[in-house]
């Protein structure tokens, strides 16, 4: 059988400045009606820019240069790389036959407009449906994407919805007209593993039904070895492998692709194991910075809990009161590692932004050892706050987003210490020490944030938090924003500076192994509270939360040997309610932390509790 | 929503009222006022019976009293010697300059410049916004430098620069005469058809001079938002979706890029009412420009005070208006998101 699509020789150049920059060298490949071809690369190795010539819905500044993009659907293929971009033929295939969802589904809705009305659009302009056939075919689309309420959701505008919901939303609106081509960019890479498993189970639970084919652009293997037919390696701009997905991650031929798969955190990773990165950053570490790691806890966050009051929609209204932290107690010892596991909204950066004294909790305190003894951080005044604000730095997830673009790197790294009183002339020494901390070229230090990949970014963000030499940092999501195949290299990073320099780290994250990886104790967060919390061992061995293990269950593993098991991704494990006894909480019911082994604690119903009483 | 209006109304009296005491503050800080400054005059040219009458007027407004009490009077809140009658009573003062009420003087200044500034605005919106438009889905094009370097243009030309060359050509080659904004045959007639005819041809000039730069500036801003906007994701989803180009981008870039500009209507009226004075005197428009001018200069303090009033009363009822059209065009806002 012929495939669905099939590119040919395609390239694709951009125009620069300095002339033409080519980006796709001559890639060919073939998507077979109703399989899956998953296009995995780093990004700038052109996948983005294949999906996009695909749809024709290239950047300005970019065009196909050579090569035909077969589109066989009907007896005669129609050739997309020789159509108009914005023609009425190329209008009449977007949408109707090849649909495509995004990466970002907040950005990628229109704020303005309802869910409804953006969903039934493309159903208007192809059909020419009137809007009441269109709002009555939106509300099966969205029943069939899993829309609690469909009739409500035709009303509601993005930002009302869940990030899981939204992205439902966009394969609702790719799928109404029941494409036979459905391109997804990164589909789930915004979203949380467990949401992110739902949208996989989805997606394929769909493709079962319309007999779509997909062309799915990832990053993560683990998604590759658990929805893909087929395999494609990009490489700079190059198909570097493809094949049947068996084949390929079992028999990885290309260096890249056998690194990338050595680059990635696994569960069943030995004791002591490194990542293998695919570009290893070289770091020095000037032996002088050591930190004595403190005999005890640094520190120590005694049943904290915070409230938001949200404004009310109506006048007269009562303001609604969220409960975002409740009575949530953590320890860090001096120069470990405690790993903060959650979803979004469970808490767990409200929690880090208390222990950084940006929010004041409503009850609890957090206590740190600055070298003399834990003191209530939030008693903290004048000379002591400013000292502790030295101590403890924070890394942010998105290194795109917390460098300004207008200061240069030495300035960004000077900042800290300039605010901290350090003289000129030892900044300039500490700014080339950190540089070469964190693995990069001194004579970098002129250039501005523009001039460096993310990775290099995550770096300089890194080094800048070192810059006061602190003693505890915080890491809220330190690899989510960045490609797979740099997060082994800050990872490690960060690993080797807490031997050299005894640090310790509280981190943040909603993926587990990154957590398994760095982490020498996890407390998992849901709904505000702590339910399970354990060294790391013994909660990998023997998960005991429902929601633990919920978590577990969901992040896709690149080896084929542990298949997803997407019946179990239902969603219900969010909710204490749900929640088999002895571990069900009624609404509003906080339960109490029963101990099951040495270290090893989880949340129990209250009702459970005094039964074993 | 109808407790949100009320809301804002109550905010707009209180400042209001702040903006009074303002403005009374900043007409008394000179040292003298119109009727001093006169009296002065007259007892140097020896006119006693006018000194008398002036001193009549001193008192009959109040000016021998306190400060605080003749700011009360003017906007109302304290009896004069007529009783309570002020700004709130509908009452707006004497113009010592004309010797008329400043009803009288600014009467139809005032509706007439509500027209010929909103004519602008009109004006300034309508050329824009296509241009922009064109400008911002056709970037780096050969009508974009086009467009561009007309813009500059316009932004660098000062109004009444431009408005002394259209009197001259349009003197010189049609024979119109283009001062004022209806013939002089009219003044002081009644509105008949013949006149509002006259005044809708006498529009054009200040119109496009008015508007002129407004224009430029506008397509400046208009582009630069419309390319932030069309660089987002959800145009692309958009066109992905298979939506032809028009209707994509009417529908989503140029909806989004529309939010600062109602969010600007506030600004926009006394923006244009003050930055006329100059063409309205070029074009001997009789609109509130060259008035408030004349009044400030003369210290003629009631005057000054109720045009700048007016001018405030308008910015806040523009300001309203926005409010009340951003909670209506954007969901964000009415919805209380972030």
């Amino acid at each position: 059988m012929s495939p669905l699509l099939s590119i040919r020789d395609l390239s694709v150049a951009f125009r620069t400045d300095t002339g033409r920059a080519e980006v796709l060298h001559g890639l060919s490949l073939d998507v077979g009606a109703g399989r899956t071809l998953a296009l995995v690369g780093e990004s700038g190795s052109g996948k983005s820019v294949t999906a996009q010539a695909v749809l024709r819905i290239l950047p300005p500044a970019a065009e196909i240069t050579t090569g035909r993009i077969l589109f066989a659907e009907g007896a005669q293929p129609t050739d997309i790389a020789a159509l108009i971009p914005d023609g009425a033929v190329m209008s009449a295939l977007r949408g109707q036959r090849i649909a495509m969802i995004f990466q970002e589904p907040m950005t990628s809705l229109s704020p303005l407009h309802t869910i409804g009305d953006q969903i039934g659009e493309a159903l208007r302009v192809h059909t020419g449906a009137s809007r009441r056939q269109a709002d009555a075919e939106t509300r099966e689309a969205l029943a069939r994407v899993g829309f609690p309420d469909p009739a409500r959701a035709l009303t509601t505008y993005p930002f009302e919805l869940s990030g899981g919901l939204r992205q439902r939303a966009m394969i609702a609106m790719a799928l109404i007209l029941k494409p036979a081509l459905l391109v997804a960019d990164e589909p789930t890479t915004a979203l949380d593993v467990t949401t992110q498993a739902q949208i996989l189970a989805l997606l394929r639970r769909l493709q079962d039904e319309t007999g779509m084919a997909m062309l799915l652009i990832t990053h993560d293997l683990g998604i590759v070895a658990n929805i893909a037919h087929d395999v494609a390696v990009l490489y700079r701009g190059r198909l570097v492998e493809s094949g049947p997905r068996d084949t390929v991650l079992r028999r990885p031929g290309h260096p890249y692709l056998r690194a990338l798969m050595r680059a990635v955190p696994r569960f069943d990773m030995a004791p002591g194991e490194r990542l293998a990165p695919i570009r290893a950053a070289r770091a020095e570490i000037p032996p002088m910075d050591r930190h004595a790691a403190p005999a005890g806890d640094i520190l120590r966050v005694e049943g904290v809990g915070k409230s938001f009051v949200l404004r009310a929609g109506r006048l007269f209204a009562k303001p609604r009161i969220v409960r975002a932290v409740s009575d949530v107690s953590l320890r860090l010892a001096g120069g470990r590692t405690l790993g903060l596991v959650g979803e979004s909204g469970s808490g767990k950066t409200t929690v880090s932004k208390m222990v950084m004294r940006a929010l004041a909790p409503d009850s609890g305190r957090v206590l740190f050892d600055a070298g003399a003894g834990l003191a209530d951080v939030h008693d903290l005044e004048g000379a002591r706050l400013f000292a502790y604000r030295g101590l403890v730095q924070l890394v942010f997830q998105d290194p795109y987003a917390s460098l300004d673009p207008r200061m240069s790197v030495r300035q960004i790294l000077g900042e800290p210490m300039e605010i901290h009183g350090v003289e000129p002339r030892l900044r300039s020494r500490r700014a080339r020490d950190l540089m070469a901390m964190v693995g990069l070229d001194p004579a970098a230090l002129a250039r501005y944030p523009h001039a460096f990949s993310g990775g290099q970014r995550q770096r300089i963000c890194i080094a800048r938090a070192l810059a006061l030499n602190p003693r505890l940092l915080v890491l809220d999501e330190p690899v989510s924003a960045l490609d797979v195949s740099v997060q082994a290299q800050i990872l490690n990073l960060l690993k080797d500076l807490q031997a050299a320099l005894g640090l310790s780290y509280l981190i943040v994250s909603h993926n587990l192994a990154v957590v398994d990886y760095m982490a020498d104790d996890i407390s998992v967060m849901c709904r505000g509270r702590i339910v399970e919390e354990a060294p790391r061992a013994a909660l990998f061995r023997n998960p005991a939360h429902p929601y633990t293990r919920a978590l577990l269950a969901a992040v896709p593993d690149p080896s084929l040997d542990h298949p997803l098991d997407f019946a179990a991704v239902t969603g219900e494990a969010s909710d204490p309610d749900r929640w088999p006894e002895p571990f069900r909480l009624a609404p509003d019911e906080a339960g109490t932390m029963r101990a099951i082994e040495p270290g090893h604690r989880i949340r129990v119903g209250a009702a459970h509790a005094r039964e074993a009483a | 929503m109808i407790g949100l209006v009320l809301r804002r109304c109550a905010t707009m009296a209180v400042t209001l009222l702040v903006i009074s005491a303002l403005v009374f503050l900043v007409i008394k800080l000179p040292p003298g006022d119109f009727l001093t400054n006169r009296i002065a005059e007259l007892r140097a040219s020896g006119e006693a019976a006018s000194v008398a009458k002036a001193e009549l007027l001193i008192r009959q407004y109040g000016l021998d009293r306190p400060v605080t009490e003749q700011y009360l009077m003017w906007i109302g809140l304290w009896p004069g010697p007529a009783g309570f009658s002020g700004l709130i009573q509908g009452d707006w003062g004497w113009s010592f300059e004309y010797d008329r009420p400043v009803a009288e003087v600014v009467g139809d200044a005032l509706w007439l410049t509500l027209v010929v500034n909103l004519a602008a605005v009109i004006f300034v919106h309508a050329v824009a916004i296509p241009i922009a438009l064109y400008s911002a889905t056709h970037r780096h094009s050969a009508g974009d430098a086009l467009v561009t370097v007309l813009g500059y243009v316009g932004l660098a030309v000062p109004g009444f620069l431009l408005a002394l060359i259209l009197l001259f050509y349009a003197n010189r080659w049609f024979g119109l005469s283009i001062g004022g904004l209806y013939d002089a045959e009219f003044t002081g007639k009644p509105w008949d058809w013949p006149k509002v005819r006259s005044l809708l041809a006498h529009l054009v000039v200040p119109t496009l001079v008015i508007g002129l730069g407004g224009t430029a500036a506008m397509i400046r801003r208009m582009r630069a938002n419309l390319l932030d906007e069309l660089a987002k994701p959800y145009t692309v989803t958009a066109r992905a979706k298979g939506l032809p180009p028009l209707r994509a981008l009417l529908k989503y870039p140029f909806r989004m890029s529309l939010n600062p500009f109602v969010a600007d209507i506030g600004n926009l009226l006394p923006h244009v009412v003050s930055g006329s004075v100059l063409v309205s005197l070029v074009l001997s428009l009789p609109t509130v420009g060259p008035l408030l001018l004349d009044a400030l200069r003369s210290q003629d303090q009631f005057m000054a005070g109720f045009i700048l009033m007016f001018i405030a009363g308008l910015t806040l009822v523009g300001m309203l208006i926005s409010d009340l059209v951003l909670v209506w065009l954007d969901p964000r806002i009415r919805l209380g998101a972030r």
